[in-house]
């Protein structure tokens, strides 16, 4: 992609707080229309890069380039072009969500806001609850509420900081739709921060996993979900007698471990299918096939070891 | 733009209900005061000519609302400060307590924009309390006590200003309090800046002035060499205005110690502010 393309140039980006580096010599390249996928575990240093993002603080070192122009010069003018969400949202509980959308509206610049404001409390779902004070409403309705004051001035790039955290099954699949609605009809692009591998692969065209502040992997999504070998779980009833069948077969030069239930194998997609009919063929009983990918195994790795 | 964010900071400040609690106290207080004027009052004037009733004769009408103000703008002076903070200390802290500093600091405005348009909604809230405490004091004790000449005892002297010689030193006695009431904002508002919840900078603010209040008030030398430096110490000077001549120089110095220390604060506070990593 060229260089014109891109919105959000960092490089080498760092923030040290005291004793913590919170992120090490980030380098991050966000693309027009991408859904990019910014993932990482518990305390990665993501919510910190957005902050840097978003001028709530300061780099350390390195250089964020926004729309092509640097965000310490041009910070208002970057800032008009952009709706976040950064982590939980909170507003003025004392106020009502139309107050609290007008208040945001007016510091956006928006002179008239009262039809947006209508329009994007109905894109969220609280049309009807506008004129409820913001503190009686459930952590799933600020989350909503949230993500309609980051759309409130038609923003051309969007960042969102953990937007399903809290919500329900329901309430987070409203919010993949309405990232995919942005996405692919009104050509925005979105800055997608999660904890969620499966949450980014819904979405996301290309995505970044961040561990301790650093980059681990970067690239197109579906490329790095498929780029390797999976790793391929056959639940069967009796292993030693898969192990004998397969003794003699090029099948064993693909097994990678086994339990008392589980064989598991290192396979290409397309092998998947071959290797259970030719146990099924040779009377194996296979209950289950269960295959990981190598990306999600590492993915679940650091995010275990960030615990 | 600076019209609409200060409309916002009002709308935000008159939306809160310790706002109100300033006023309240006021509304309270002055009547208990003046009740209690209306009760005792001619035993305390009797009480303070006792000794000048030997040889002069007092005629007229001592117990007027002029002096019923006097009394109780001397009597608020410590109490106004901790009204004010009440409301300063939350400008900015308040923000970080709720998490608002986010949605805020995202939107397309300065850091200064939203400091200075907070620092003028805190400072239109002070002078409307103090036009309140004006409208109450002075206002209501004129219309129940009537006029009359004041008097006005200074350690050993007693001055009596001639009634159609007050209201216009009253009108520059408040207005000399809101700039003394200012400098408590502004310090309360610094120290709003530096902490993610409001106790702390009106806990500071009040012990900062009760502090420096007893430092100017206590006679010793060591404290007379620092009473210079001491803000506390020009708060008071709504005082010469009632002396005879006035002390126009005075006066001035005081105002200008007063507005540097605002100058000060606000400097000190835009720059903290701009310098702030916004983390709550």
């Amino acid at each position: 992609m060229s260089d014109d393309n891109k919105i959000i140039e960092v490089k080498n980006l760092s923030k040290q707080f005291k004793e913590l580096k919170a992120v090490n010599d980030l380098s991050i390249n966000v693309y027009t229309g991408d859904v990019f996928g910014f993932l990482g575990p518990n305390g990665a240093g993501k919510s910190t890069t957005i902050r840097m993002l978003l001028t709530l603080i300061s780099p350390t070192k390195g250089e964020i380039k926004i729309f092509g122009k640097s965000l310490r010069e041009s910070r208002i003018e970057i800032l008009r072009k952009i709706g976040a969400i950064v982590e939980k949202p909170d507003f003025y509980g004392f106020l009502s969500a139309y107050k609290n959308l007008e208040i945001l509206a007016k510091l956006s610049g928006i002179e008239s806001p009262n039809i947006r404001i209508m329009e994007v409390l109905e894109l969220v779902g609280l049309d009807k609850r506008f004129k409820s004070k913001v503190k009686t409403f459930s952590h799933g309705m600020k989350q909503r509420l949230g993500i309609a004051q980051a759309l409130l001035h038609d923003p051309e790039l969007i960042i969102l900081d953990e937007p399903t955290t809290g919500l329900d099954p329901q309430g987070m699949k409203e919010i993949r739709d309405l990232i995919i609605h942005l996405s692919k009809d009104q050509r925005k692009t979105i800055f997608l921060s999660s904890h969620i591998l499966y949450e980014v692969e819904m979405v996301a065209d290309r995505m970044i996993i961040i561990n301790k502040g650093s980059t681990q992997v970067e690239g197109n999504v579906e490329e790095l979900l498929n780029r390797n070998d999976l790793k391929v779980s056959f639940e069967v009833d009796d292993t030693h007698k898969v192990l004998q069948l397969l003794q003699e077969t090029s099948w064993i030069k693909k097994l990678n471990s086994k339990t008392k239930n589980q064989v598991i194998f290192s396979l290409k997609n397309t092998e998947i299918a071959q290797l259970n009919k030719y146990l099924v063929d040779n009377k194996i009983s296979v209950s289950a096939v269960v295959p990981t990918r190598s990306l999600e195994e590492y993915f679940l790795q650091i995010t275990e070891k960030s615990l | 733009m600076i019209f609409s964010l200060i409309s916002i900071e009002l709308s935000k400040i008159f939306r809160k209900w310790r706002t109100y609690i300033g006023f309240l106290a006021i509304a309270i207080l002055v009547p208990i005061i003046q009740i209690a004027m209306l009760v005792e009052g001619e035993k305390s004037i009797n009480f303070m000519t006792r000794n000048l009733q030997q040889s002069f004769i007092f005629v007229g009408n001592l117990l007027n609302g002029y002096l019923i103000s006097y009394a109780i703008l001397n009597a608020l002076v410590v109490h106004i400060p901790f009204l004010i903070t009440l409301v300063a200390g939350d400008l900015l802290a308040g923000e970080a307590t709720a998490g608002t500093y986010r949605i805020l600091v995202t939107r397309p405005v300065s850091r200064f924009k939203i400091v200075f348009s907070k620092f003028l909604g805190g400072f239109i809230y002070t002078n409307l309390l103090v036009l309140f405490l004006a409208v109450m004091s002075l206002g209501i004790g004129l219309l129940v006590f009537g006029v009359g000449e004041l008097i006005v005892i200074k350690n050993v002297n007693i001055l009596i200003l001639s009634r159609t010689d007050v209201f216009w030193r009253f009108i520059l006695a408040y207005g000399f309090a809101t700039l003394s009431m200012t400098v408590v904002l502004a310090l309360a508002f610094l120290f709003s800046s530096l902490v993610e919840n409001a106790i702390g900078p009106i806990v500071s603010t009040m012990a900062i002035i009760i502090v420096f209040v007893i430092i100017s008030a206590l006679d010793i030398e060591f404290f007379q060499s620092i009473r210079p430096y001491l803000f506390t110490n020009y708060m008071q000077s709504w005082r010469s205005l009632f002396d005879d001549p006035i002390d126009i120089q005075d006066i001035i110095k005081s105002a200008l110690v007063l507005i540097s220390h605002v100058i000060f604060f606000f400097g000190a506070t835009v720059f903290i502010f701009n310098k702030k990593d916004i983390l709550s």
